[in-house]
């Protein structure tokens, strides 16, 4: 038995190192990443999941892309001209753009990528119903006609999140509730069917022919150049086994380590941590603005009267330097639209005044259903820290556990609460999308038009109209604090908190952009 | 003997059907919808409903059920709701690593119990005894996954000798396809060893106490004949059914190892597809679980007369 012991253990310390030489060429070049869901629609119009938009980013390429000051800048396009008094938008594309296969960028494939996007981007839908025409004027330009001025046409171009990617005219003319089939962009990187191993492994290779602009990349903006010969994207469903792999180099990046783990991994010389996002994730609180108590402004601001953030960040994130101690900004903190203006009554917690605004808005103990998604760590531990915080101020809270399947599917459910709907969820975003009044999909409060617990404030939303038509930043400005202002007394929902989600590479990798969101473009290993 | 199986052939085929009818109901009955999670985190109601009607949820349940049934009867078991692609295929795509997981789980489970088992009943009531029962106790009742983490931190991260995680096909590259499952061949197969280990025991135990055991070793047959050739024989076939039934339940159970070394087997693919209720690729992984054990105990009861040859059908 010891002899076979013995060798066993020389077999495993002979074969183990030429392995380690066997797979040393592919490593240079080649960037292993775990990321933090499964791809499994590869349509980035279909889906507004994060893990497509980031594919989407890979094989495709926008028009336009936002800088780290959030201001559009020009991405396939060469530039634009705005003619007859903002009426008339002219965009011009880059000469020598090509698609996967080999064929040219035309105006035409932009044109029917963005009729297809626009039927069911939120704020698609908002330029669309501005728009009187869209027709190209050559191969390489084309034309939006607006019916009114309105003054987000670039950003809403170049927005991060699901942003119009183009596609060749004939996959762009597939109906927009239909899944496309092929991945054929013009990105710096190529998807590699043969190697997509759904639940697995999703392989890309560099575009051989794309070619990136000349700036510097900054955020969305610049140049994309691909510097990895193939990227891999590995799902790791256990954080345990994605930690130890990335300590052991069997993984470059980790896209979104627990924040739990930041501690451990920054005592590993082998590993960075790096903040790739300035804006964070924003944690809310989201009331059905249908059924009472919560369909009374009253009732929602006795709930903002018991946050404390603090309390939410130390149990969702742990580590300080990753949280704010409290940001009253709906549209994000450090954002160009930051300000805390109407947040000053909810900066620190009243259990009182929560009780005399709950009774003021008829609530007499009833059943308050809270939807606990058990599945998802970080917003499991807000929701415990949301309920004690409502029985400290006498709510009867009935709560109901269930997986974040669940509670998506529950959440879209507009019957009663005690007829299978909810009074209270929790859930977060961010990113620049989130930072603005017109994108920030959970601050719609266009009544059954808005994302689920159909917030309904027809003046704040003639307000958000209003400052979407202004073009000068400088004047947009007291329109923001107006909004402002009212959204803390409406409180489409209540943000309990901004904090930051890092990367973890190994020290090898550099070139990192900081876009909120992982790119791969520009990083190589050293 | 052939009648027999097409008896037990044929009897599959109603346990099949009430698999598929149950398994149906619980998932369309239980909460959770499909096109929630597709739509994503930002999605509006309207963008669920929509995508419910283009995948055909929105139709009466009795609808559903008579389309896939029909599917089913023509041998195809349905697309994944996410990846439009046929289960069947992915099913496909996923069998190698569990099924080279659970052969190599049960051959070292084998190797390492029998032996064990064999040595425990030989010297019954020693310290030998004892000590292999109390490791098996302990074998059987540690958590695979921290048996999983364990091996992790000691062969992968401080020695460096194995990989943490993945797999590597066997085409592939051979070198690769044993080193990714050296670690959580051990981590699944001592849990499996333990439970064989006292089988092996507790049948050799009442073997060995049989009367051809005596004559044979009043007839002065060496101790290693008597016990490898005439009782382990003899009590084989409780241990056949053992590592049977064991095998069957390690290709439908072996999602906790699969996920600790991140194993894109079946076991992956079913805990997957239950967390996004993709309806056809549970169904079908179900399916097809319940026929691999229906077939592998039929397998399992043909053997038996070749180990005892008093059986006959």
């Amino acid at each position: 038995m010891k002899r076979i012991f013995q060798m066993a253990a020389l077999a495993l310390a002979l074969f183990a190192p030429g392995l380690a030489q066997a797979q040393a060429p592919d490593r240079a070049t080649t960037l292993r990443v775990v990321v933090h869901a499964n791809l499994q629609i590869l349509d980035p119009v279909w889906t507004t999941a994060f893990i497509t938009n980031r594919h989407g980013y890979l094989i495709y390429d926008t028009l336009y892309g936002v800088n780290s000051r959030f201001e559009p800048q020009p991405q396939m396009a060469e530039g634009h001209e705005i003619l007859e008094d903002g009426l008339l938008y002219r965009i011009r594309l880059r000469p020598g753009l090509r698609f996967h296969d080999g064929s040219p960028v035309r105006a035409q494939d932009a044109v029917a990528s963005l009729r297809r996007w626009m039927a069911r981007d939120p704020m698609g839908q908002r330029m669309g119903s501005v728009m009187a025409s869209m027709e190209t004027v050559d191969d390489r330009t084309f034309e939006i006609r607006l019916r009114q001025r309105w003054g987000l046409v670039l950003e809403t171009l170049g927005k991060a999140s699901g942003p119009p990617f183009i596609m060749p005219e004939r996959i762009a003319l597939t109906p927009p509730n239909t899944q496309i089939t092929e991945t054929i962009g013009s990105g710096p990187f190529i998807f590699v069917r043969d190697e997509w191993r759904p639940g697995n492994r999703v392989v890309y290779r560099r575009n051989p022919d794309y070619v990136p602009r000349s700036e510097p990349a900054d955020y969305m903006a610049g140049g994309k150049r691909a510097l990895m010969e193939r990227i891999e994207w590995l799902y790791i469903p256990d954080q345990n086994t994605a930690l130890a792999a990335l300590n052991a180099g069997e993984i470059d990046y980790f896209e979104a380590p627990p924040l739990d783990f930041i501690a451990t991994l920054e005592r590993n010389r082998n590993v960075r941590i790096v903040n790739i996002d300035a804006l964070g994730t924003q944690g809310i609180i989201r009331p059905n603005h249908l059924y009472p108590p919560f369909n009374d402004p009253r009732a929602r601001r006795a709930l903002a009267h018991l946050i404390r953030q603090e309390d939410y960040m130390r149990v969702v994130v742990g580590n300080p330097r990753l949280y704010e101690r409290f940001c009253g900004a709906f549209f994000q903190c450090g954002s160009s639209n930051d300000t805390a203006v109407g947040s000053e009554p909810f900066q620190q917690p009243n259990v009182e005044r929560a009780r005399e605004l709950l009774r003021e808005a008829g609530y007499n103990g009833e059943r308050i259903v809270v939807m606990q998604p058990t599945d998802r760590p970080q917003y499991n531990a807000a929701t415990a820290v949301l309920i004690q915080s409502l029985r400290r101020a006498g709510v009867n809270v009935d709560v109901q556990a269930m997986d974040w399947s669940t509670l998506l599917s529950r959440r879209a459910n507009r019957s009663p609460p005690d007829q299978g709907g909810y009074h209270l969820f929790i859930t977060a975003h961010g990113g620049p999308d989130t930072a603005a009044p017109v994108s920030n999909t959970w601050f719609n409060t266009r009544c059954e038009r808005a994302n689920p617990g159909w917030a309904c404030d027809i003046e704040l939303d003639a307000m958000v109209a209003e400052w979407a038509l202004e073009r000068d930043p400088v004047a947009r400005r007291p329109i923001l604090e107006r909004i402002h202002r009212r959204a803390w007394e409406s409180l489409p929902y209540i943000p309990f908190g901004q904090y930051t989600q890092p990367i973890a590479v190994r020290s090898n990798v550099h070139g990192i952009v900081a876009a909120g969101m992982p790119v791969y473009w520009n990083i190589e290993k050293r | 003997m052939w009648s027999y199986v097409v008896r037990r052939i044929l009897a599959t085929i109603p346990v099949l059907c009430v698999v598929a009818v149950i398994v149906f109901l619980m998932l369309r009955l239980s909460p959770g919808d499909p096109a929630a999670i597709i739509a994503g985190d930002n999605a509006t109601s309207d963008d669920i409903a929509m995508i419910r009607a283009e995948l055909g949820l929105d139709r009466p349940l009795l609808q559903q059920f008579f389309l896939w049934l029909g599917q089913l009867l023509s041998g195809d078991l349905g697309n994944s709701i996410y990846l439009a692609r046929p289960v069947l295929g992915l099913i496909m795509e996923r069998v190698e690593p569990t099924l080279a997981l659970s052969i190599t789980t049960m051959a070292f489970a084998m190797l390492l119990a029998i032996p064990m088992g064999v040595l425990a009943a030989w010297r019954a009531g020693s310290w030998v005894d004892q000590t292999i029962m109390a490791l098996s106790v302990l074998a059987f009742s540690v958590p695979v996954f921290l048996i999983g983490y364990g091996l992790v931190i000691g062969l992968s991260l401080s020695l460096e000798w194995l990989p943490v995680q993945g797999f590597v096909s066997l085409g592939e590259d051979p070198v690769g396809f044993v080193r990714h499952l050296v670690l959580p061949t051990i981590a699944l197969g001592l849990v499996y060893s333990a439970l064989l280990a006292r089988i092996t025991r507790a049948t050799m135990l009442e073997t060995l106490s049989e009367d051809f055991i005596r004559t044979a070793r009043a007839k002065g047959l060496a101790e290693p004949r008597v016990l490898l050739l005439h009782a382990l024989k003899n009590a084989s076939v409780p241990i056949v059914t053992t590592i049977g039934t064991g095998l069957a339940l390690l290709i439908g159970g072996v999602v906790v190892t699969e996920s600790v070394f991140a194993i894109p087997g079946i076991g992956r693919l079913t805990i997957e597809a239950v967390l996004q209720r993709d309806y056809p690729v549970i169904q079908g992984v179900i399916l097809v679980i319940a026929a691999v054990y229906v077939f592998v105990n039929l397998a399992i009861d043909l053997a038996y007369p070749l180990l005892d040859p008093r059986i006959r059908f």
